[in-house]
């Protein structure tokens, strides 16, 4: 018997907003009947603020309430404070959820940003080839996993799988979300630009860490780095509708500025930090420091 | 929520029948003495142990020294199991079901960490076990075989006497979970190759933290708790009087009922499924309705799904069960399900009900007219109704174990 409060009992036995906006002009859609639960969201958008919502869930309780009490919340509201819904404020609406079934705001935050994507003319899920698949049996990605990590504070592999449902079928994935969640809180990985947080290697710019890295002369340094943020990072920003510009190298620091959506990403620092310099003591030296000055 | 509880959880659990309140009430009362002590207060613990004694033996076709008392179903499955399989350490292989209740799988999986090869035996579409495959899966090195009487989702009933059959010729143990068929169905060991048969109390009436295991004269044992002489040296730990005489008493009202369990009872339930099928669309049964349970029904609802329907209910004083993933804590639905291959589609939204001797034809009645307004309300609120009938079908979660 799951504790649910009287906000989600009421959602659940009267849902708001059902059934099929016929004016609609975005549409989200999650989850699917094989994972249990799935969630279409219409929206009608006139002037960049939502002036209608209405939703179709398949799933429990609480993913009916979930989506009930969102269609409710983004009602009036502009698409660039929709966007800043999360899952948590869904599940605050809700008097707070049981913290298995957390995955049910998640649900909603993400239908929420697939209908708003859809409205803009993007595709519904952001990065979804690009991610790492981590769990299989619910195919979860890495890049979502890092998110609910960051936006909940979370400091459990069981709380990934309820937030996410990653880790919930075979359980293989499990040992890998360990990592994930060890790095996130190690610092090493930014949000939403590290997609697939693990750089893809250049294979001749590679050093083994086992193996003394030869000294590399200034002009090698300068010719590594272009090419590290050329072929790596900058594609990766780029993703997110973000840039990065080399400004300057001198000695081992290298100094870079944000351009696009990373200068208003809230995680830039970590973006700086836990990617741009990451990758690039990874791919080219690893005492490189990175600087980011504002241009 | 209204008052009146329409009880349809029997698999889960049952009420403890008023006689067998009545009996064990002095137990817990005044006649509190310790069975194994040398007065004659303690005395009468000590006959009370021995009639409840007579009395599962006597439901289980068998004789009261192969009876020894536990304090679960869950107990007398894990001290079978090891105890068979302790007896014979140098055998490393165990089979089972894929569909056996947990307390009998999990020990599978532990096993599989022991170092032992464990056979899962698969089933069929509506949850048939083959005994070709059985046969094939024995060899020399089999130390125990556990298979379940009676499937707890399903209700399908299993064939323990041809199964048990193949491993006595080949001279391998064979332990039975009978917790879902005891009291449902007759059950002569008498006549039934059968090595270890667990029983659970509080499936027949009897209230929680009781259970028996039958261990056939002859057959291997090492106890599974030690530590005192009670049960002759099989289970230490002492007696807990007052659930023993509740079993006793549970198992001789069952045999009373069992003829009634399996004329009115499974008419009730006919009635049930019968009535929800006619009034409900894209409904399937779950299981082999011509060898199940009389008591039990498995349906799956398509588009919706099952704690949604369970919450529903609830609202009505409805109790029943389901095998969608929401309703357990894990995230995938029921495992006897998926291991019969009942889809997506459909594993999410089944619903089980289970009856007693204790259901009425009015409360058949009351979930007949209140379920097929649930399940439309929930199919006009899901996006996948009134698509075509195989929406979402191809969509399936490559969940495989």
């Amino acid at each position: 018997m799951w504790e649910y409060t009287d906000a989600v009992r009421d959602h659940f036995l009267n849902p708001r907003n059902v059934g099929v906006l016929k004016d609609a002009n975005a549409v989200g859609e999650v989850g699917s009947l094989a994972c249990g639960d799935a969630l279409k969201l219409y929206l009608k958008i006139e002037n960049s603020r939502i002036v209608d919502a209405s939703f179709q869930t398949f799933g429990c309780a609480s993913a009916i309430a979930s989506s009930s009490v969102l269609t409710d919340m983004v009602k009036g509201m502009s698409v660039e404070d929709a966007l800043a819904v999360s899952n948590k404020d869904i599940a605050k609406a809700l008097g707070g959820l049981p913290k298995e079934k957390m995955h049910c705001s998640v649900m909603g935050q993400e239908a929420l940003e697939a209908a708003i994507r859809s409205w803009r003319g993007e595709p519904p899920v952001p990065h979804a080839h690009e991610g790492r698949l981590v769990c299989k049996c619910f195919g979860v990605t890495e890049e979502q996993i890092v998110k609910v990590i960051q936006e909940n504070a979370l400091v459990s592999v069981e709380e990934i799988t309820n937030f996410t449902k990653a880790g919930g079928g075979c359980g293989e994935c499990l040992e890998d979300m360990g990592e994930i969640l060890k790095n996130v809180l190690a610092g090493g990985v930014s949000g939403k630009s590290a997609v697939g947080a693990k750089p893809v290697l250049i294979p001749d710019l590679r050093k083994s860490k086992t193996e003394a890295a030869p000294a590399l002369s200034n002009v090698q340094r300068m010719q590594r780095v272009m090419r590290v943020l050329d072929e790596i990072i900058r594609p990766r920003l780029q993703q997110d509708g973000g840039d990065i510009e080399l400004v300057d190298i001198d000695g081992k620091e290298v100094s870079v500025a944000l351009r696009g959506m990373c200068t208003s990403c809230p995680s830039s620092r970590l973006t700086i930090e836990g990617f741009v310099q990451q990758t690039l003591r990874d791919q080219v030296e690893q005492d490189l420091a990175v600087r980011e000055v504002s241009q | 929520m209204s008052g009146a509880i329409r009880y349809f959880d029997n698999n889960a659990t049952t009420r403890v029948a008023p006689e067998v309140l009545e009996a064990m009430l002095p137990f817990l009362q005044d006649q509190y003495g310790n069975a194994s002590s040398m007065y004659r207060f303690a005395g009468r613990s000590q006959s009370a142990l021995s009639k409840a004694r007579e009395q599962v033996a006597a439901l289980l076709g068998t004789s009261p020294e192969e009876i020894i008392f536990t304090s679960c179903g869950t107990e007398s499955d894990s001290t079978a199991i090891y105890s068979a399989l302790n007896a014979r350490p140098e055998k490393k292989h165990f089979i089972t079901t894929r569909v056996e209740h947990p307390a009998v799988l999990a020990i599978g999986q532990h096993l599989e960490k022991q170092g032992y090869a464990v056979s899962y035996l698969s089933v069929d579409g509506k949850g048939r076990v083959s005994l070709d495959e059985f046969a094939k899966l024995l060899n020399k090195e089999t130390a125990l075989v556990s298979m379940m009487f009676a499937n707890n989702e399903t209700g399908n009933i299993f064939p323990v006497a041809e199964a048990g059959a193949l491993c006595r010729e080949r001279g391998v143990p064979f332990h039975v979970d009978a917790v879902q068929a005891v009291g449902k169905i007759p059950i002569d060991l008498s006549m039934l190759p059968i090595d270890y048969l667990a029983v659970s109390g509080h499936k027949l009436h009897a209230p929680k933290g009781v259970g028996a295991l039958y261990v056939r004269r002859g057959a291997p044992f090492r106890p599974f708790l030690r530590g005192g002489h009670q049960e002759r040296g099989r289970r230490a730990g002492t007696e807990a009087v007052p659930n023993i005489v509740a079993l006793g008493t549970a198992c001789e009202l069952a045999g009373r009922h069992i003829q009634e369990e399996n004329t009115r009872v499974r008419a009730l339930r006919d009635s049930l499924q019968s009535g929800l099928m006619a009034s409900i669309a894209d409904a399937v049964i779950n299981g082999d309705q011509n060898n199940r349970l009389p008591n039990t029904v498995n349906i799956s609802f398509k588009y919706v799904e099952g704690e949604a329907i369970l919450l529903m209910l609830d609202q009505f004083g409805i109790c029943a069960s389901s095998g969608s993933a929401c309703t357990s804590g894990s995230l995938e639905p029921s495992h006897v399900l998926r291991a019969m291959g009942v889809p997506f589609t459909y594993a999410h939204g089944s619903l089980r009900f289970s009856l007693s001797r204790y259901n009425t034809q009015e409360e058949v009645d009351f979930v007949v007219e209140h379920l097929p307004e649930i399940i439309s309300r929930l199919r006009e609120i899901s996006p996948y109704c009134g698509f075509s009938d195989d929406a979402g079908e191809s969509d399936v979660c490559p969940v495989s174990r």
